[in-house]
């Protein structure tokens, strides 16, 4: 329904800012469509705060262009920019009381009193906190605060609502609840969302499409599933989730798949296309889409009669964590692959396989990604996204 | 658990010590002032109201006093406009020399008011400034104007910097940010450094000195009565009169800002 007009919000044409010597975002190009839940994800210091900051204009892009809509808002100062801020310390105004803060920018447009009062008792409904207008900020719980401070920018009607990591204060369980709610906010509302965080999950719940950051660029924009599914860089394989990656290089193409020796000599297939034979890459495997299963076979394993790629490895640690077990199995070339099962095998106790125990790793090509293997700092990337 | 019955006991005394060493001489002041026979000794020989009546009624005094409250007004106000802009411009701006303008914002109170004092006389009659009253609105304002500074300065770096954002983010411009947000932030802390510049204007003697030039503040009053035998019933009025004038401010100032350690010298 939203994609239907396809109109853009926001577009950043070839953005930079540079702090002195730091860049901190790099040539940028983006843009958010109309009603999108749009997220910045990435690890601090990828850019993404500075890129709100210079949407909502409290930094000064040092080149490029910001435009809301089609209007060029780059030389404007934020009380002349149609976006308002959620801030990640929620910024409530200690010496005004609820109603006042969420009034506040309604009365700087000099809106007529009873429309002020009516508009401010509706979205203090929508954030669930009517009855609380005579609170002081400091009387509420950060929870709250952080509903006032919605409510406070949402009352304005923006073109836009930008949110700085929002949720960062709170606890895990007032987190969750709040994602869900955020979500249905935005669904209610129909503001175009641009929200920051370094939480994948988080982005991965709530948006519509996402930008994974790094070092002020867009490492790759899509939907939580295209994320996932198929990272086009190991520095997104790694930031959303965990992967195995597996040396190899192309040796051949079949229709619409690729074939891939590993370093270890086997061969796997993968629903990829675009990479030439003979080219190094990595294949990418997420540790729940493997099967693993207990084999005496010490020999070459032959393909799958239903085309599924096969490893040989023996289990080197196993971990019970109630709803799956988590192997990493070590194979003949001794890199390690993690295996997550689900414990629907298992009927009782000690069941899981125990180290030691040779296991037939098999998952299918429609699960396999690839990724170019030619940039050695991706590799870095991928264990500090994980640490 | 803790010290010994003996360390605890050897504390309250030394603290019982210290406060008595403080503040019996200021109690003796005020006995005196209510001391039947006029005279300084002890002890007093009975309660009498009749020296605070002679003190109201006496001339030199009240000029004095009120002379003393109008430089103290008007040194806590230069205090109140120049200490809250330079601290907004130096907790919210990053400049050439920053830290700089701090140090030499807050050295005029730790120079010898002597020096001060000599260097400003020097000033006015180098340029043929007259002396008097405003010379020493001017004086007293060189070290007041550090105590607003403090003061507001220590609260706007609690406040953080967001606000103002936030404030700008909803629709308001700069003078209205400043209005509704920023000000009502540094208000008490103003209001507290305002009265702690007007307690230090109104008892300040030796700047007050080389710039009165025939002026009698209170201060400069009681200096020159205190040596004068019928005068010193009426001293030890004043004295009293001083001492409220100082103490009260002080004591609002404190309940005014939580941070007692950015109060400043008094």
């Amino acid at each position: 329904m939203r994609r239907d007009l396809a109109q853009t919000d926001v577009r950043l044409d070839h953005v930079t800012k540079r702090f002195h010597d730091v860049t901190a975002v790099d040539d940028l190009m983006l843009d958010v469509e109309r009603g999108e839940f749009f997220s910045m994800l990435g690890p601090s210091g990828c850019g993404k705060t500075t890129t709100l900051r210079m949407i909502a204009g409290f930094e000064e892009a040092t080149g490029g262009t910001i435009y809301l809509g089609d209007v060029d808002v780059t030389n404007r100062p934020p009380f002349k920019r149609d976006v308002n801020t959620v801030f990640q310390n929620y910024a409530l105004f200690p010496h005004l009381n609820v109603f006042e803060n969420v009034a506040f920018g309604l009365r700087r447009r000099r809106t007529p009193n009873a429309d002020v009062r009516r508009r401010v008792a509706e979205f203090l409904t929508l954030v669930e906190l009517p009855g609380y207008e005579r609170r002081k900020p400091s009387q509420l719980s950060g929870g709250q605060q952080q509903r006032v401070a919605l409510a406070r920018a949402l009352i304005n009607n923006p073109r836009v609502l930008l949110l700085d990591e929002p949720l960062g204060a709170l606890d895990l369980k007032l987190r969750k609840q709040m994602q869900l709610e955020l979500k249905r906010i935005q669904t209610d509302v129909g503001i175009t969302f641009i929200y920051v965080t370094h939480d994948q999950e988080e982005a991965m719940t709530m948006s519509d499409r996402i930008a994974v950051m790094r070092a002020g660029k867009v490492e790759q924009l899509g939907t939580a599933e295209e994320l996932y599914e198929r990272p086009s860089t190991a520095f997104v394989a790694g930031f959303l989730g965990v992967s195995n990656l597996l040396e190899g290089r192309v040796v051949g193409h079949s229709d619409g798949a690729i074939e891939v020796e590993l370093s270890g000599g086997r061969r796997v297939r993968a629903a990829s296309e675009g990479f030439a034979d003979g080219s190094t890459v990595r294949v990418g495997v997420r540790p729940e889409k493997l099967r693993l299963e207990a084999t005496t076979d010490e020999g070459q394993v032959a393909r799958a009669a239903n085309g599924s790629n096969e490893l040989v490895g023996r289990v080197s640690d196993a971990s019970y964590v109630g709803v799956s077990t988590q192997y990493v199995v070590r194979l003949d070339d001794g890199q390690d692959v993690v295996v997550y099962t689900q414990n629907l095998d298992i009927s009782g106790i000690g069941e899981q396989h125990s180290e030691g125990q040779q296991v037939r790793l098999s998952w299918l090509p429609k699960h396999t990604f690839v990724i170019a293997s030619n940039n050695s700092q991706d590799k870095e990337m991928t264990a500090d996204a994980h640490a | 658990m803790g010290r010994g019955r003996i360390g605890r006991l050897g504390l309250l005394v030394a603290t019982i010590a210290v406060l008595l060493f403080m503040y019996l001489p200021l109690s003796l002041v005020v006995a005196y002032a209510f001391n039947k026979s006029g005279t300084q000794t002890w002890p007093p020989t009975g309660y009498t109201l009749e020296w605070v009546n002679a003190a109201l009624a006496n001339r030199g005094l009240k000029d004095a006093f009120m002379t003393s409250v109008g430089v103290a007004l008007g040194a806590t106000l230069v205090a109140m406009i120049l200490g809250s802009l330079a601290a907004m411009g130096v907790a919210r701006h990053r400049f050439f020399g920053r830290d700089s303008v701090s140090f030499l914002l807050v050295l005029p109170i730790s120079l010898p008011g002597v020096v001060t004092g000599m260097a400003l006389s020097t000033t006015f009659a180098t340029t043929d400034l007259p002396l008097g009253v405003l010379a020493i609105i001017v004086g007293h304002a060189t070290f007041c104007v550090v105590l607003v500074y403090n003061n507001v300065v220590a609260r706007l770096r609690r406040v953080s910097g967001t606000l103002e954002e936030a404030s700008a983010d909803l629709g308001a411009d700069s003078f209205q940010t400043f209005r509704f947000v920023t000000f009502p932030q540094m208000r008490t802390a103003i209001l507290a450094g305002a009265l702690l510049a007007f307690a230090l204007s109104f008892d300040e003697i030796i700047v007050t000195f080389f710039l009165a030039g025939g002026v009698k503040t209170l201060p400069i009053w009681i200096f020159q009565s205190f040596r004068l035998a019928n005068q010193v019933a009426l001293v030890n009025v004043a004295g009293l009169g001083a001492i409220l004038l100082s103490v009260i401010p002080v004591y609002i100032a404190t309940r005014l800002t939580s941070d007692s350690a950015t109060v400043g010298r008094t």
